[in-house]
C-alpha cells in the first residue's frame, strides 16, 4: 500500500457523486476504506492529514475535536481520533447519505450556540467553554430550555463516535471482545463468571 | 415479443428454491424425476461467499445494512422489505411489510435457525375452541415426517415431554451463556417454563457435515455447512442425482394451463435479459413464498380459470397472517463489569421459553414462545446505540452515576455496561381473520409488468391482549433478574407494541389446505382443488399460525407433499 498517496485517493473520492445522493457499491467502499486507511497512516507518519469527502474543512475539524472529546485516549486505549472514528464518520456519510442533513445542521447548531455564547465557534471556543455546552448537551439529567435540538444531534454524534471506537481492533481489545473464533468445545459460562454471578 | 419455449418437458418445475422448494427437489429427484427450478434471484454458495470469520473492522461500513443486505452488510440474505423495482401496496389503513429473500436458498439463508415442530394441538384449534380452523390432517399424519426432518437436517434441543411442543430426534444442545443462566433462574421463579433452545445447528457431525465451531454468525451463512439452509443441506443431493437443473434470475409470471385446464408449465421473465420464457412440465409445484405463489396463482389467469388457478373457491389470498412480535430491552446491573470471555455461541439462543400459560384463564386465546438475547457479541454498527438510555437505566438502579455524558467517565460506561443488557422478543399466535388477505392491485405492476399484491391486514383483540401479556411478563422477567426496562410500555393506543404485519417475516396461510374445496384452495396432499397437477409446498397451504416459527413445518409438509407427487407419478395418475 506504499504507493498509494494522498493524490491516488482523491482520485477515487472525487470520483464518487459530490452531491451523494447515491451510497456507495461494496467494492467503491473496500477501495475507499483502504486507500482512507493507508492514507492515514501516511498522513500519521508524514503528517499530512487525511481530506474528507462530505466534511467540509472547518466542519472536519469539528469532528475531531469532538469525537475525542467524547471519547479520549486513557490508561488503557486510544481515543476517537487515534482509533479513525473521523475517518469513519466521513465514509458513514457518503455511505448512508439519509444521515447528512442532520449531521451538517447538528455541527452548525453547535457552531451557532458557540457563537451565541462566547462569541467564538467550537473550534476557536477554549477548553473550558466547550465544555460548559457538552454537559449541558450530554446530560442524562433535566435539559436546559432551548437545546433539545443541539442533544438530539450530540446524542446521534456520540452514538456515531462509539461505533467508529468500539468496532475497531482497539476497541475489541479494550472491551475484552474474545470471541469470532472456532471454538473446538463450548463450555457454557465460564467458573470466573459463574462465581462472579453468584451462580 | 417472441416468447422464449423450452423443448425439454420436464416432469417437474418447481418456482423456489427455500426450505419447500429445496426439499421438494431432493425429495423428487431423488425419486428419479427429472426437475427444473426456478429462482428469481442468483445462485449462492456458502462454502464461497458467506462473510463468516469477517471482523467489524475488515469493512468501513463496521457492518451496517445497505440497501442490498437490509440486515447488514454480512448477513447472508439478499433482500428486505422493499426491493428496487419490486413494488406491493396496502389497502386504505393498513400495513404489511412484505419481505422478499431474492437469491439460491431464499429465506433459508436468512432466519434464527428455530426449529420448533407443531403440536397436536395446533392441528385442531377449532375442534378445541371454536377460532379459526382445523387442519385437515393431525399431528400423528405429520410426526413421521417431522422426525424424518429432524434426522435429515440436524436439529439440537432437550427431551421435556410437553404435551403441545413435542420432543424430536435432537442432538445435545449446547450449555447456556451466563446471562441465559440468570434468565432461567428468573423464569423459574416465575413459574415460566424455560428450556433448551431447539435450533438447526449441528452440535455433532451430521450426514457429512461437519459440527458447529461456535462463532455465533449462522445468520451470515455458514461456510462448513454446520446449519441449516437449502443451499447446504437440500440442494446439493439434488444436484448430486444429476437431475436437477436450476435456472436463476428466473421471475415466475403464471402457471400455463391446457384447454383441459391442466397445467402445462411455467411463464417466467428472464432478469438478465427481461424477456419471457417458458418451461413446460408435467406437475408444477409452486413454493415462492406465501404470498408470492398465491400470486402467480392469482395472476394465471386463463379462459377456463378467470378467476386464477386455484382460485374457483375466491379463497387464494385469504387467512393472510404473521406471528405477532414484541421485544423489550432490560438493563441487569448484576451483569455490568463481567469477566471478559468467548460467549459467542451457535448463531442464536441456547434457552427460551415455549408456551406456559393456559389461554382458558387469560384473555386471549393463543400463546407465544419468548426468545431471549444479550451477552458479549462483536461490537459492530450500532453498537450500544442511544447510550443514555443505558445511562439512565443504570442511575434508575441505583449504580453510582457515572459523569457528564462523554469523556473519560462515559468510556468507562461503555466498558462497565457491556453486556449488561438483555432482551425478549415474543413470538405468538395470530388467529387467521377475514380482514387480513391479500390480492392483486387492480393498477400496479412491478418492472417486468407483472402485477402486484395488494394487502389488507388486522389485528384483533385476541393479538392485542396477548401483546400486552408479553410486555408484563417481560417486565416482570427483567425486575425478577435485578434489572430495569430500558423504555416505557406503550399504550393499547400502540398495540403494546405489536410489530407491523410481515415484520417477522413468518407470512402464510393464503393458499390454505382443506377436505372442503368451497372454503380451500387445496387438498390435503397441498394438490389444488381445480387443478390436479399443481401444488404448493411453501407456507401457504398452513391453516393456522402456531407461536412455533413456520420453517420446520415447511419442510415436513413439502416432504410430505413431494412424497405423495412421486407415489401418484409411480401409479400413474398425474
Amino acid at each position: 500500500m506504499e504507493h498509494i498517496n494522498r493524490r491516488a485517493l482523491l482520485k477515487i473520492l472525487s470520483a464518487a457523486p459530490v452531491a451523494a445522493s447515491f451510497a456507495l457499491t461494496d467494492a467503491e467502499a473496500q477501495q475507499a476504506h483502504h486507500l482512507a486507511e493507508a492514507a492515514r497512516q501516511t498522513a500519521t507518519r508524514t503528517g499530512v492529514a487525511y481530506t474528507p469527502k462530505f466534511f467540509t474543512p472547518a466542519e472536519y475539524r469539528t469532528v475531531r475535536i469532538l469525537s475525542d472529546l467524547i471519547i479520549p485516549a486513557d490508561e488503557r486505549s486510544g481515543g476517537a481520533v487515534d482509533a479513525g472514528v473521523p475517518e469513519f464518520m466521513d465514509f458513514t456519510m457518503v455511505d448512508q447519505p439519509a444521515r447528512q442533513v442532520a449531521m451538517r445542521g447538528g455541527l452548525a447548531w453547535l457552531d451557532l450556540e458557540c457563537q451565541r455564547r462566547f462569541d467564538k465557534t467550537f473550534v476557536g471556543a477554549t477548553d473550558a467553554d466547550r465544555h460548559a455546552v457538552l454537559s449541558d448537551l450530554a446530560t442524562s439529567g433535566e435539559l436546559k430550555p432551548g437545546l433539545t435540538h443541539g442533544q438530539a444531534f450530540f446524542r446521534s454524534f456520540r452514538d456515531l463516535t462509539a461505533t467508529g471506537f468500539w468496532t475497531t481492533k482497539m476497541g475489541f481489545a479494550d472491551l475484552g471482545y474474545m470471541g469470532n473464533t472456532v471454538v473446538v468445545k463450548w463450555d457454557g459460562c465460564p467458573p470466573e463468571a459463574l462465581k462472579k454471578l453468584g451462580l | 415479443m417472441q416468447i422464449i419455449r423450452s423443448r425439454t418437458l420436464y416432469d417437474v418445475c418447481i418456482v423456489g428454491s427455500g426450505a419447500g422448494g429445496g426439499m421438494a427437489a431432493k425429495v423428487l429427484t431423488e425419486a428419479g424425476a427429472n426437475v427444473v427450478m426456478l429462482e428469481a434471484g442468483p445462485m449462492w454458495n456458502p462454502s464461497s461467499e458467506s462473510y463468516m470469520f469477517k471482523w467489524a473492522y475488515d469493512s468501513p461500513r463496521r457492518g451496517a445494512a445497505t440497501e442490498k443486505q437490509q440486515f447488514g452488510e454480512f448477513d447472508a440474505a439478499f433482500g428486505g422489505w422493499t426491493l428496487e423495482g419490486e413494488p406491493y401496496t396496502n389497502g386504505t389503513g393498513s400495513q404489511f411489510d412484505w419481505f422478499r429473500s431474492r437469491m439460491l436458498g431464499g429465506r433459508t439463508n436468512h432466519w434464527g435457525r428455530i426449529s420448533l415442530r407443531f403440536g397436536p394441538d395446533d392441528f385442531r384449534r377449532k375442534s378445541l375452541d371454536g377460532l379459526g380452523d382445523d387442519w385437515p390432517i393431525t399431528y400423528e399424519d405429520m410426526k413421521p415426517f417431522y422426525d424424518r426432518v429432524d434426522a435429515l437436517v440436524g436439529i439440537f434441543g432437550s427431551k421435556e415431554g410437553l404435551p403441545n411442543d413435542p420432543d424430536g430426534v435432537f442432538l445435545p444442545p449446547p450449555k447456556p451463556r451466563c446471562y441465559e443462566l440468570l434468565i432461567k433462574q428468573a423464569a423459574d421463579k416465575l413459574k415460566i417454563t424455560c428450556i433448551a433452545s431447539r435450533l438447526s445447528i449441528l452440535t455433532q457431525p451430521l450426514n457429512g457435515r461437519m459440527a458447529c465451531h461456535y462463532c455465533g454468525q449462522c445468520g451470515r451463512g455458514c461456510a462448513q455447512h454446520s446449519n441449516f439452509s437449502s443451499p447446504s443441506v437440500l440442494i446439493p443431493p439434488a444436484m448430486a442425482t444429476k437431475k436437477l437443473t436450476i435456472v436463476n434470475d428466473a421471475m415466475a409470471r403464471e402457471v400455463t394451463v391446457d384447454e383441459s385446464g391442466r397445467a402445462t408449465g411455467v411463464a417466467y421473465i428472464d432478469k438478465n435479459t427481461g424477456r419471457e420464457n417458458h418451461v413446460q412440465a408435467r406437475i408444477v409445484v409452486l413454493a415462492a413464498s406465501a404470498c408470492e405463489s398465491a400470486r402467480i396463482l392469482l395472476n394465471s389467469k386463463s379462459n377456463k380459470f378467470p378467476q386464477g388457478l386455484g382460485n374457483s373457491s375466491g379463497n387464494v389470498g385469504r387467512y393472510l397472517t404473521d406471528t405477532t412480535g414484541l421485544n423489550v430491552q432490560g438493563f441487569i446491573p448484576k451483569l455490568m463489569n463481567g469477566v471478559p470471555h468467548n460467549e459467542d455461541g451457535v448463531g442464536g439462543m441456547h434457552v427460551f421459553m415455549p408456551w406456559w400459560g393456559d389461554n382458558r384463564k387469560l384473555d386471549f386465546p393463543r400463546g407465544y414462545h419468548i426468545e431471549p438475547g444479550g451477552g458479549r457479541g462483536m461490537p459492530s454498527f450500532g453498537f450500544m446505540g442511544n447510550v443514555h438510555n443505558h445511562v439512565r437505566a443504570a442511575a434508575a438502579m441505583g449504580v453510582t452515576p457515572s459523569g457528564p455524558g462523554y469523556g473519560k467517565t462515559l468510556k468507562d460506561d461503555y466498558r462497565r455496561f457491556y453486556g449488561a443488557t438483555v432482551g425478549f422478543s415474543g413470538r405468538g399466535e395470530m388467529i387467521p381473520n377475514k380482514d387480513s388477505y391479500m390480492e392483486i392491485d387492480p393498477s400496479v405492476v412491478d418492472k417486468w409488468g407483472i402485477p402486484v399484491p395488494r394487502f389488507h391486514f388486522k389485528f384483533y383483540d385476541y393479538e392485542i391482549n396477548q401483546a400486552k401479556h408479553m410486555q408484563e411478563t417481560f417486565r416482570a422477567l427483567i425486575a425478577e433478574m435485578g434489572g430495569t426496562p430500558m423504555s416505557e410500555m406503550p399504550t393499547r393506543e400502540r398495540n403494546y407494541g405489536l410489530a407491523p404485519g410481515g415484520r417477522i417475516i413468518h407470512e402464510l396461510g393464503v393458499t390454505r389446505m382443506g377436505n372442503d374445496p368451497s372454503t380451500s384452495v387445496l387438498n390435503k396432499n397441498c394438490q389444488a382443488h381445480d387443478c390436479r397437477n399443481v401444488f404448493v409446498a411453501d407456507a401457504g397451504p398452513f391453516v393456522s399460525q402456531p407461536d412455533k416459527n413456520c420453517t420446520w413445518t415447511i419442510l415436513a409438509l413439502a416432504m410430505r407433499t413431494s412424497e405423495f407427487i412421486a407415489e401418484e407419478r409411480k401409479a400413474g395418475r398425474i
